[in-house]
């Protein structure tokens, strides 16, 4: 096989055991659905006057997009490649003919389809519940930014794998991780109710940039929808990522 | 004479001061399985995983394939077949899934459903890995390396933490892959397991090897004196025997015998003479367990 189709090839069986996988889909696809629901019905139909009058669900349709991509890429990575790492999954396949690349190109394609299929499911629930506007005209913009961020977070997340001393651990230190940041930067709570100093503290992180970009790109404050400053912050962070784990990346479970 | 598959000299492995594996000689010929057998911590696994490619050597020569298998690439991986100690199929793939998944590395894969024969599992071919047993996972384990069709198979410890039952159909499939003209690298701690299954042994002990052979006359088993026993007749004292150093418990009598047929030849006659049976009596070689628990330094009494 090319590398092309060998990529392919991974990537259908990733596919398949991905959905298998009751906690993966339940993390990745179900709760920002509920998360969208619960904030929704929380916040209803109000507007968010420090925002130029926004209604509220039309703010956390792509906040939940924006933490779906970040669920669907980065911790989802961190969970599957720790678990896969840690049985000696990788390192078995270490010993075949495969190149070590086509086992996380599979993985990182698994989780940027699942980030274009939240998109669309998020979106479409925005419009057909909430009334939101579908973005139809700043598209490009839209999937640009989406696929920049999820490209970059998925470096972030293999990255990150490397810090991870076990399985157990996994979930706990990537929510330690994520979890405060959905909320400082704005992703959970609109942005009006948090401190500038706390947003100031967020924009040290990439989770704050690509919520800003997006956010732009599908409500067009911005005009094109392309904010370019922010997305080049996340683009950095994705290839220090990337360095990251062309260094630090482990094959081999902990003492084998 | 058989071409060599697998080829060390001066094998050396150190973790900063601790020498796991000081200078050891392997030679493992194509079309046999070759048992490496072992306590836990005496090296097997660091040798195993060197002569896999997974870690480097401080010291010494390998020759795995005809390659160094520090620097082998892709061509000699689709050679290679190996099974580690975990268990690796995906949990959420099924038997036939996982197979093609592995199938697809490979070049001149074997169709899978050859493998799912070979394996035994043509009924638990669309169950997902996860539903099967520990020993089913196993035999999954050993058809995903069993599917690329690979010259040389790497097992590493394929049956430890097995019920009886699981362990002699790991056993029955194992033999069939010499059947299949593969060489086997098998690497056990059970004696037992190397002796169903090798056609020679290699016992490594404290990073060194001490005895290579085939299982029959490993540690020079045939030349070891014999051991006799038998029950003490009533109203005959230890030293009414006619042997040499008899050792007396429990009412009875044991020596070690250089010349067995001899030695049995003078007691019985001895017995028949006094109108006496032996009862009880028993003539043993020492078992390989006894030659590993030896070789090991793990001796037991007598």
């Amino acid at each position: 096989m090319s590398s092309l189709s060998l990529a392919l090839h991974q990537f259908r069986f990733d596919q398949k055991a991905f959905w298998r996988n009751p906690a993966s889909v339940f993390f990745t696809v179900a709760f920002p659905i509920v998360l969208l629901v619960i904030f929704a019905t929380i916040f209803g139909n109000d507007t968010i006057e420090e925002l130029g009058g926004v209604k509220t669900t039309t703010y956390y349709v792509p906040a939940i997009v924006t933490m779906a991509v970040v669920s669907a890429t980065m911790q989802s990575l961190v969970m599957t490649l720790v678990t896969a790492r840690e049985n000696g999954r990788l390192k078995r396949g270490r010993g075949t003919p495969m190149p070590a690349w086509v086992f996380i190109a599979g993985r990182v394609n698994n989780s940027i389809l699942l980030s274009l299929v939240m998109l669309v499911l998020i979106t479409a629930i925005g419009r057909v519940v909430y009334g939101v506007d579908v973005p139809w005209e700043r598209l490009p913009a839209v999937l640009v930014t989406l696929v920049v961020g999820a490209a970059a977070f998925c470096c972030l997340g293999v990255a990150f794998t490397a810090a991870v001393p076990s399985e157990d651990a996994a979930a706990p230190m990537i929510n330690a991780v994520l979890l405060p940041l959905y909320f400082l930067s704005g992703v959970f709570i609109p942005e009006s109710e948090i401190p500038a100093g706390v947003l100031h503290v967020a924009e040290a992180f990439p989770i704050r940039h690509f919520f800003e970009a997006f956010y732009a790109a599908f409500t067009g404050t911005s005009g094109s929808g392309f904010e370019l400053g922010n997305l080049a912050i996340v683009a950095v962070w994705g290839v220090v990522g990337l360095l990251v784990a062309l260094k630090a990346f482990r094959w081999t479970p902990r003492g084998g | 004479m058989a071409e060599e598959v697998i080829r060390v000299r001066g094998l050396a492995k150190s973790y900063g001061d601790l020498e796991a594996v000081r200078g050891i000689d392997l030679d493992v010929r194509r079309g046999e399985v070759f048992a490496f057998l072992g306590p836990n911590g005496a090296g097997k696994t660091t040798t195993t995983e060197i002569l896999e490619g997974y870690r480097k050597r401080t010291g010494g020569h390998v020759t795995v394939l005809g390659e160094d298998p520090e620097r082998a690439g892709r061509s000699w991986r689709e050679r290679v077949g190996m099974v580690l100690q975990t268990l690796n199929p995906d949990p959420y793939l099924t038997v036939r899934e996982s197979l093609e998944l592995f199938a697809g590395y490979y070049r001149s894969a074997r169709p899978v459903e050859d493998v799912i024969e070979l394996i035994g599992l043509g009924d638990r071919a669309d169950v997902r890995a996860r539903e099967l047993s520990g020993g089913q996972q196993r035999r999954l384990d050993v058809g995903m390396a069993l599917v690329g069709d690979p010259e040389l198979l790497f097992l590493d410890e394929p049956t430890t933490g097995f019920d009886p039952s699981a362990r002699r159909h790991a056993w029955e499939m194992i033999a069939g892959l010499r059947d299949l003209g593969k060489t086997v690298f098998l690497t056990t701690h059970y004696m037992d397991e190397a002796q169903r299954l090798a056609d020679r042994v290699a016992i490594i002990a404290r990073g060194r090897i001490v005895a290579t052979g085939t299982p029959e006359d490993l540690g020079d088993r045939e030349s070891e004196p014999a051991r006799i026993s038998f029950r003490l007749p009533e109203g005959i004292g230890p030293g009414d025997v006619p042997a040499p150093a008899p050792e007396v418990g429990n009412g009875a009598v044991a020596f070690l015998s250089e010349e067995p047929t001899r030695d049995l030849n003078r007691l019985t006659a001895w017995a028949l003479d006094r109108g006496v049976a032996l009862e009880g009596l028993e003539v043993r070689r020492p078992s390989l367990e006894d030659v590993y628990l030896r070789l090991t330094g793990e001796e037991p009494d007598l």
